[in-house]
């Protein structure tokens, strides 16, 4: 088995809202007790609808929010508790490709620049010809350098957004929806792209998104969340799922196929509000199989190679 | 029979760009359109124009026309025209987060609909609310309409604007991606609802979307849209059975499905032209795997094929 290239030990975070005179605070577990381990080379996926805690769980991993509790270990070094300027030179080897290729790119830089600020961030000089090398590795023309980012289309500028987090060579890379405004058509065009840059670079990735499907289709392993708690580790990407919130995520996709039209929404309702979870299973409410069981007592993952918190697995 | 909405060759400019050139479009009572297309392909555009819209974003139908009921939309007054919206057509847009007021109480947004065009009073108008709420399977419809729009979930916000949508009993709905801003679970039960809407009430519905699997779950036809012209129209079971566009074709096959292996999934290289920089012949051509001299040269003419009709000079052989 190969050294893990992350460990994620028990990561929480508290966020705090409201309060003034007079009002109480309310506080909101976005991510709760989350633990995992990522190989070195292996493509994780996180799934789960808005609000499940994905996103702040992407960021707490490369500590651009700082965890309520818990920690995150990458080869070897505790990220949680490392001095500023330590920090800085261990995120040299972690990257982040955004979702919003139209917000995560400042409309003033060109190309270039925009591939030249990891360096000046990390204070290295920018190797001669590294630029066109970055472009071309990403699928776009050496011209575009002295491009801006308005003259570019959508999937051209998630490419230069790849190159960006690409550009010192990470390790690394977590993936926050990358093709989540991107046109279906154009999404495996950078599937594509980030798998064979996988291979060429021997990347690890997190891969956050709210498609199970695509999801399936891309990673190794995938982790299913629910309202910041994870209720399934998928150990295939064909593993059958066992949580019936899993399940329910895989029967709201619409196959292209007018033969197999449904009948039923899979799930009535909507996810609660963060703030006042019930106490038992936070699915229990929107669950066809929950029991008096599910409502008061909160399931936790179970020890198995398949783990899977829920009372009534399928 | 006169369809209820029925686009003549239409070609829509805004300034001297030619942005949708001669898209014709027919949807009956009780049938469920399909218009499909990626970004910048024209859709909405074409939903402004079945609207009468295009005025708000200074843009005009430069040939051809729009006729619903058999009434030609350019020959109504702007007055008829405000009669027809919100009345017999409805509209559904794509963000419910941006489509209600914010500082006014949802049951009142809905209320106004009903008194402004089907003349109710405000005790009539709030009953109509509260049973289309209901039928919308909204909970506690009484509290909701007292409910500000920022008490509510984007699922439930979509909910409000397609009772909005029916507060004025329109017979067309035209819904512009609907379900693009929601959760997956919740997309399901939004898609749901609106096929309940034609089948129960016999409503006509347009709706515009990028996901080939919801026209595949809910439209009777389909309209392809690419940069501006129609690619291909027609039934949905035949044209998901064997499209004959390769741009058809292409957009069914990049949705991923189950059980596919990793690097088996086709998406669409390059991306859609802008309407200043339209390509020679077959817009298509530079992004299509089928392109030959031929289609940069010449425009494909819209051909019949079975009871619909594609633009390709490629068009398979019909089988034997």
């Amino acid at each position: 088995m190969t050294a893990p290239m992350l460990q994620i030990e028990a990561l929480t975070k508290r966020f705090q809202t409201g309060g003034g005179f007079l009002k109480r605070p309310r506080a909101m577990l976005a991510v709760r007790d989350v633990s995992l381990t990522i190989a070195k080379g292996e493509v994780v996926g996180v799934v789960g609808e808005s609000g499940c805690g994905k996103s702040t769980l992407a960021r707490l991993v490369l500590r651009l929010l700082e965890p309520s509790s818990g920690r995150v270990i990458m080869d070897g070094t505790d990220l949680t508790h490392l001095a500023p300027k330590a920090l800085r030179a261990a995120r040299k080897r972690m990257a982040m490709v955004f979702q919003d290729p139209y917000s995560s790119l400042d409309p003033r830089f060109s190309v270039a620049d925009v591939l030249t600020e990891p360096f000046t961030v990390q204070r290295r000089p920018l190797p001669p010809g590294q630029i066109a090398e970055m472009l071309t590795a990403v699928g776009l023309p050496t011209h575009m350098a002295s491009s801006h980012p308005h003259q570019l289309s959508g999937g051209q500028r998630q490419r230069v957004g790849i190159a960006r987090a690409l550009a010192l060579r990470p390790e690394f890379v977590v993936l926050d929806e990358p093709t989540a405004s991107l046109d279906v058509s154009i999404q495996a065009q950078i599937i594509d792209l980030l798998a064979g840059l996988r291979d060429e670079m021997g990347l690890t990735y997190l891969f956050i998104s709210h498609d199970l499907g695509l999801v399936r289709y891309f990673c190794d392993r995938i982790v299913v969340m629910y309202l910041g708690a994870v209720v399934e580790i998928l150990p295939t990407a064909d593993a059958k799922p066992r949580h019936p919130y899993t399940r329910a995520l895989i029967d709201s996709g619409f196959a292209p196929d007018p033969t197999r039209r449904r009948a039923i929404a899979p799930l009535s309702g909507e996810i609660p509000s963060p703030f006042d979870l019930p106490p038992g299973c936070a699915f229990a409410g929107r669950c066809p199989h929950a029991t008096d069981h599910c409502r008061t007592e909160r399931p936790v993952l179970d020890a198995t190679t398949h783990p899977t918190a829920c009372f009534h697995p399928l | 029979m006169t369809p209820l909405l029925e686009l003549q060759n239409v070609s829509v400019s805004i300034g001297s760009a030619q942005l949708l050139d001669g898209v014709s479009l027919r949807l009956e009572r009780g049938q469920t359109l399909g218009l499909v297309g990626e970004s910048g392909s024209g859709k909405s555009l074409t939903a402004m124009a079945a609207m009468g819209l295009l005025p708000l974003i200074g843009g005009h139908v430069s040939a051809g026309s729009v006729s619903f009921d058999g009434q030609d939309l350019a020959s109504l007054t702007d007055p008829q025209r405000r009669a027809l919206r919100g009345r017999r057509i409805g509209f559904v847009t794509q963000n419910p987060m941006t489509a209600l007021d914010p500082v006014q109480r949802i049951g009142a947004q809905i209320d106004v609909v009903s008194r402004l065009h089907l003349g109710l009073t405000k005790s009539a108008a709030r009953a109509r609310t509260l049973d289309l709420l209901t039928q919308l399977r909204i909970p506690e419809a009484h509290a909701v309409a007292e409910a500000w729009p920022h008490q509510l979930s984007g699922g439930m916000k979509q909910r409000i604007v397609i009772a909005m949508a029916l507060a004025g009993d329109p017979e067309l709905i035209i819904a512009d991606e609907p379900t693009t801003a929601l959760d997956v679970t919740v997309q399901a039960q939004i898609i749901q609802i609106l096929a309940a809407l034609v089948r129960e009430k016999g409503v006509a519905l347009l709706l515009i979307t990028h996901d080939m699997g919801v026209v595949a779950q809910i439209c009777d036809r389909v309209a392809v849209l690419y940069a501006g012209r129609l690619a291909e129209e027609g039934a949905v079971a035949p044209i998901f059975a064997a499209p004959q566009h390769p741009y058809t074709k292409a957009l069914i096959t990049c949705i991923q499905q189950e059980g596919m292996a990793r690097g088996t999934l086709r998406g669409i290289p390059g991306a859609v032209p802008s309407a200043r920089q339209y390509p020679t012949g077959c817009r298509f051509h530079p992004r299509c795997i089928k392109a030959t001299a031929e289609c940069a040269a010449h425009t494909p003419p819209l051909v019949a094929k079975g009871d619909g009709q594609a633009a390709c000079l490629h068009l398979p052989e019909p089988a034997l």
